[in-house]
């Protein structure tokens, strides 16, 4: 099911008569997994921007999470695949750039189930990251709680983890590394 | 076509994928796995903000021209990245030390282009800046981590850090190119990053415990740098590797 909820992260509210075929393309799209991260649909993740339906063709905007996520082409075939399969063939599919993807737009749904995956969700807005003032020297760090037992005497082992939306996170309790989706 | 643009294009392009290539070198050869994945990725984020770039180049030359055949199929003269970019990888601290002065230099010029009076420039810039906020941010921590290490550690970063310091002048000069562009409101004024980019140096070196680099003199007279397409003998290897599918199987796509 696509919530109003995620409707509204998407931004894009259904149109007059094109409703019944926008409403079959959203319910097609929040069963595409991301690749990387399959517990969490491309709906979820907040990356699908759009979908319109005009002159009998379907408009779906998709934007990158990172620029040079190596599952974007993947995801466009997933789409492209996931929507014949409900009948949509003639579709356009549209990069989107502007807003850049923000982890504030992964659904709550989303983050529930990151973190059931053991992975550690963002947990502070990723638009409060304000590149315009980012010091030269460490960031002040925001304790990040671990997954499995909660504890916030975490620490950060690497930027980058399996992929470069996430973290490599220690949990210095239970001794776990662990993946910490990164705010962005 | 708009031969300045086109040129600004490459420079900002061209810097990304020959990085991307350098960091993609490590693979399989990191000092620990984090850290081989970690290289990897500040590539790939590279080598995707580059094929933006060149996308955008290769429309503005309108000869048909794509990302591939810009990456690909260019001689190294045609190239236009900063010269610093080129250098071999070296030691681990080596690589880091043209990360952090890439890094800064990249963070202050994306920021700036955020708000170029091209919107497509701006647009490709606002991406790109979030993700090298933690490039950013992970070059200087390494920087911190060896300078202010072992004895071993701060010998091999300082000396690194001296090394690549004449390479990082051409980052702050503007030639024609970018004078007509900066007049646009395109470019970023290169001239005004320096500042901004010394302090950030400076306050991060010193954190190290490392010695700044004494020398004022800094290659990047205007116009025989990089951006020029005058290169050190280092791009030619790199692209003999990059290059060779495409050179030795035209065409070849899988």
């Amino acid at each position: 099911m696509v919530t109003a909820e995620q409707r509204a992260l998407a931004a894009m509210p259904a149109t007059g008569g094109a409703a019944p075929t926008v409403d079959l393309a959203w319910e097609a799209l929040a069963g595409v997994p991301d690749p990387e991260v399959p517990v969490v649909s491309i709906v979820e993740l907040g990356i699908v921007r759009g979908v319109s339906f005009a002159g009998g063709r379907l408009r779906v905007e998709v934007t990158p999470t990172y620029s040079g996520c190596p599952a974007t082409e993947m995801i466009a075939t997933l789409i492209r695949e996931r929507l014949a399969a409900v009948g949509l063939a003639d579709v356009d599919l549209v990069t989107r750039l502007s807003p850049p993807w923000t982890t504030d737009w992964i659904a709550p749904e989303g983050k529930r189930k990151l973190a059931a995956f053991g992975i550690a969700p963002p947990h502070v807005q990723g638009a409060r990251i304000d590149v315009a003032g980012i010091s030269p020297l460490r960031r002040a760090r925001v304790a990040v709680p671990c997954p499995r037992c909660a504890s916030t005497n975490t620490s950060l082992l690497s930027q980058f983890g399996s992929t470069a939306c996430k973290a490599q996170y220690r949990c210095e309790d239970c001794r776990e590394p662990f993946d910490y989706f990164k705010p962005h | 076509m708009n031969e300045p643009l086109f040129e600004y294009l490459l420079r900002l392009g061209d810097n990304d994928v020959v990085l991307a290539q350098r960091l993609g070198e490590w693979i399989g050869h990191g000092p620990v796995l984090e850290e081989d994945i970690a290289l990897a990725n500040v590539g790939l984020d590279l080598l995707g903000q580059g094929r933006m770039w060149l996308t955008y180049a290769g429309e503005v030359e309108g000869r048909g021209r794509g990302e591939d055949e810009l990456a690909f199929l260019r001689d190294g003269s045609a190239f236009r990245n900063a010269q610093l970019v080129e250098m071999p990888n070296g030691d681990f601290a080596a690589t880091m030390a043209r990360q952090f002065y890439f890094d800064h230099a990249h963070l202050l010029l994306l920021r700036s282009l955020c708000k170029s009076s091209d919107a497509r420039i701006a647009e490709i810039a606002a991406k790109a800046a979030r993700e090298v906020t933690y490039h950013a941010e992970r070059s200087a921590d390494w920087v911190i981590r060896l300078g202010d290490g072992t004895d071993e550690s701060h010998a091999r970063m300082q000396k690194a850090i001296d090394r690549l310091w004449p390479y990082t002048g051409e980052f702050f000069a503007a030639d024609a190119v970018e004078l007509d562009l900066i007049e646009r409101g395109i470019a970023a004024d290169a001239r005004a990053l320096r500042e901004p980019w010394l302090a950030a140096i400076h306050l991060v070196l010193d954190e190290a415990t490392l010695t700044r680099p004494a020398g004022e003199w800094m290659q990047g007279s205007p116009n025989r740098g990089g951006k020029q397409g005058v290169h050190t003998e280092h791009l030619g290897h790199l692209l003999t590797e990059m290059q060779f599918l495409q050179r030795a199987y035209p065409g070849a796509a899988w």
